[in-house]
């Protein structure tokens, strides 16, 4: 299923970057009412490592928006920025207009979180827990019984968190994330590690809370699936900054709507067998396993076939199908997004 | 709908208590055992039961029966057991003593004063006996009279002038009576440390405490219910400890009650606030287990806990004296067994209550929440 009608995407490289820093810099203030969420030009370095290189971004009520990239490529690092948890060297980040120095208890009120791996008490129940958390929104019981039922643990409500099971755990902290039915919401790898049912059980959730619009998500993740099925907008990110923004079909778009073959061969080869000027195959040597992006599969084709005939190999299994955002990725950085 | 059963401090409590009640390992080592290191210590150093001991001979070839001083005597008072000549002694007030004479060579003599078997080895030569060991050894100078003052004067000797002892058994004098007062100052810094200490570091390397301060709640509350937490944990222990004293030894208080309490409650501030001095910076436990030792592990030596801190060298009591643990360990000695007031310990109250105040300061102006 192709969708044509896109409208913009943004492919960012250090020169637009640099354009967007010096603007901003001169005007470090909410610039727009629009935008729940605005992080212009943030910075943060550790050490000798710069975890996030001047990053802006912008999102608008109700919307939701996944961060992308690998481990290490400052997803985390950007989440918790805007979650207050840590502060940038540069930039400033707004969320309804404030910024976390003057206004954190403001702030506090209205997000809700979950950190990549929180563990609670492991000796107390789901409904204690809950409603501990509750007791710092000022909340009552009823609500905590809300989010119980919305993440579908009431059966679970007198389980220590420690005898629950990841997928349990990961839905008790979304849960909790949304007590304060926050204006804002972020969940930082909320499936990793979860297994593809419980996986499914946490975008069922978050699905329903896009339905009723009016939280904004910002969530990270290394799963594109996750990313095209939950959110609006994907940001993918690799090495601290920003290497696409828009829609999967923008995204997409933009490469060109190249495709992809997939093939194994009789013969056991290594990848220097294959290495030619005229295609880019990268080659499994342990899996044996190969993969091409195409431009054009008609016209490709027959010369791809013409050259394992020439080098005297034997096509196994052959299939071709759309690019995805993980080859996308694969072609720009050499790197898978679940690396 | 807002009852006082979904405050933050109220929730904050209950968390910690559910947590505490539902470890029982906790329950164990912060309750029963204080109370059965109190019933074994006290039972050890207050129930006379036989004393044992065993010394070695060696004998020197060339003496003979006849020639001994030794063999005549052990062959008149001594039962053999197990290969051992063994002599026993009786004061009324004293309690028996068993003495056994091993004999054996020089070597076999040596490697059991090295093991710690014997302090005293007894060398056979005619006429005479020599006696072999280490004159600091309080315990080998008391044998070494006991054994001379018997074989001179036959097995009576101990049970000499007996009439002249009289035992003190009076509340407060007796070493029971001096251990369970520091073993509950002991308690108090032990739970409160390791309580407090150790539950914030873990929280913090779940990233538990990070995700709490991510809410609107306060922080206050946060370290204000750890804190009452342990102290409520520490009274119960602290009475409990005291009630099996007070019912199987007979400790009693002799001082003021309120003094106690206030001195009970300062104590509980100071190494609170060392607790989470110790814990404000890491999130790494074994980092946090090696603090939290060297903090508690010296003071549990040098404080006066199990034996008095008087022994040790002069140049080093003026430390040892303005530690939490003997400023608490003191006062609360002095209201158990001299019966000491406000008047007598204020001093102790106020530097406990500064020490609390002062590491609570300068543990939340480092305290790392994130």
């Amino acid at each position: 299923m192709r969708i044509n009608n896109f409208t913009s995407y943004r492919f960012i490289n250090f020169e637009t970057c640099t354009r967007t820093i010096m603007t901003r810099m001169q005007n470090s203030k909410s610039t727009n009412n629009e935008f729940l969420v605005e992080v212009q030009n943030v910075k943060k370095s550790f050490k000798e490592v710069n975890a996030v290189k001047g990053v802006t971004l912008n999102i608008k009520q109700g919307e939701f928006l996944a961060l992308l990239g690998p481990n290490g490529a400052g997803k985390t690092t950007l989440v918790e920025m805007i979650e207050g948890i840590q502060q940038p060297d540069e930039g400033s980040i707004f969320i309804t207009g404030k910024q976390w120095k003057s206004h954190e208890h403001d702030l506090h009120k209205i997000i809700g979180l979950s950190l990549q791996e929180t563990r609670f008490m492991d000796k107390l129940t789901t409904l204690e827990t809950t409603r501990l958390f509750a007791s710092f929104y000022n909340l009552d019981f009823q609500r905590a019984d809300e989010v119980i039922d919305l993440v579908g643990l009431k059966d679970k409500n007198k389980s220590y968190v420690n005898d629950l099971s990841g997928g349990q755990r990961q839905r008790l902290a979304l849960g909790i994330a949304l007590l304060n039915k926050p204006q804002v919401l972020l969940l930082d790898e909320p499936t990793t590690g979860l297994d593809p049912n419980a996986r499914r059980e946490i975008w069922n959730i978050l699905l329903q809370l896009k339905n009723e619009h009016e939280t904004s998500l910002i969530l990270t993740t290394h799963y594109m699936e996750e990313a095209e099925y939950l959110c609006d907008r994907i940001v993918i990110m690799d090495q601290g900054s920003i290497l696409a923004e828009g829609t999967l079909q923008e995204i997409l778009k933009q490469s060109g709507e190249k495709e992809v073959i997939e093939f194994t061969l009789v013969e056991n080869v290594s990848s220097k067998i294959l290495e030619s000027q005229q295609f880019a195959i990268s080659w499994d040597d342990k899996l044996q396993t190969g993969k091409m992006i195409m431009e054009n599969v008609q016209n490709q084709l027959s010369h791809f076939f013409a050259f394992l005939q020439q080098k005297g190999l034997t096509l196994n299994r052959f299939n071709y199908r759309r690019i995805t955002l993980d080859d996308l990725f694969t072609s720009m950085t050499g790197r898978h997004l679940n690396e | 709908m807002n009852n006082i059963k979904n405050t933050q401090l109220f929730r904050l409590l209950a968390a910690n208590f559910i947590q505490l009640l539902r470890e029982p390992a906790v329950l164990f080592w912060g309750i029963g055992f204080p109370i059965l290191m109190a019933w074994g210590l006290g039972i050890a150093f207050t129930k006379q039961g036989d004393m044992n001991r065993t010394v070695a001979i060696v004998k020197q070839s060339s003496t003979g029966t006849a020639e001994s001083k030794l063999y005549p005597f052990l062959n008149k008072y001594a039962t053999i057991s197990n290969g051992k000549y063994v002599v026993k002694l009786n004061n009324t007030k004293l309690g028996k003593v068993n003495i056994s004479f091993k004999e054996c060579t020089w070597n076999e003599a040596y490697t059991l004063l090295k093991k710690g078997n014997v302090t005293l080895i007894l060398e056979d030569h005619p006429k005479i006996v020599t006696y072999h060991f280490d004159p600091a050894n309080a315990e080998a100078q008391i044998l070494y009279h006991l054994i001379t003052g018997t074989l001179s004067q036959g097995p009576d000797f101990y049970a000499l002038h007996q009439e002249e002892i009289k035992p003190m058994t009076l509340s407060g004098t007796r070493y029971v009576d001096f251990l369970i007062p520091g073993l509950i100052a002991m308690g108090v810094m032990m739970s409160s440390v390791w309580g407090i200490s150790y539950s914030i570091i873990d929280r913090r390397s779940k990233k538990l405490l990070r995700r709490m301060v991510a809410t609107p709640m306060k922080k206050s509350n946060f370290l204000l219910a750890t804190m009452i937490a342990r102290l409520t944990m520490n009274l119960i222990e602290a009475g409990l400890l005291f009630g099996f004293a007070w019912l199987y030894f007979g400790t009693s208080i002799q001082g003021n009650l309120t003094a106690l309490f206030t001195v009970f409650l300062s104590g509980n501030f100071a190494f609170s606030g060392i607790a989470i001095l110790i814990a404000s910076n890491t999130a790494n436990p074994e980092v946090g287990n090696g603090l939290i030792n060297a903090v508690v592990t010296p003071m549990m030596v040098v404080s006066g806990v199990f034996i008095s801190y008087h022994n040790f060298p002069d140049w080093i009591l003026p430390f040892i004296q303005y530690l939490p643990l003997t400023l608490l360990a003191d006062s609360v000695r002095s209201i158990f067994n001299e019966g000491a007031g406000y008047a007598q310990i204020w001093m102790e109250l106020t530097i406990l209550t500064l020490m609390g105040g002062i590491s609570f300061v300068v543990g939340l102006k480092i305290f790392k929440w994130y």
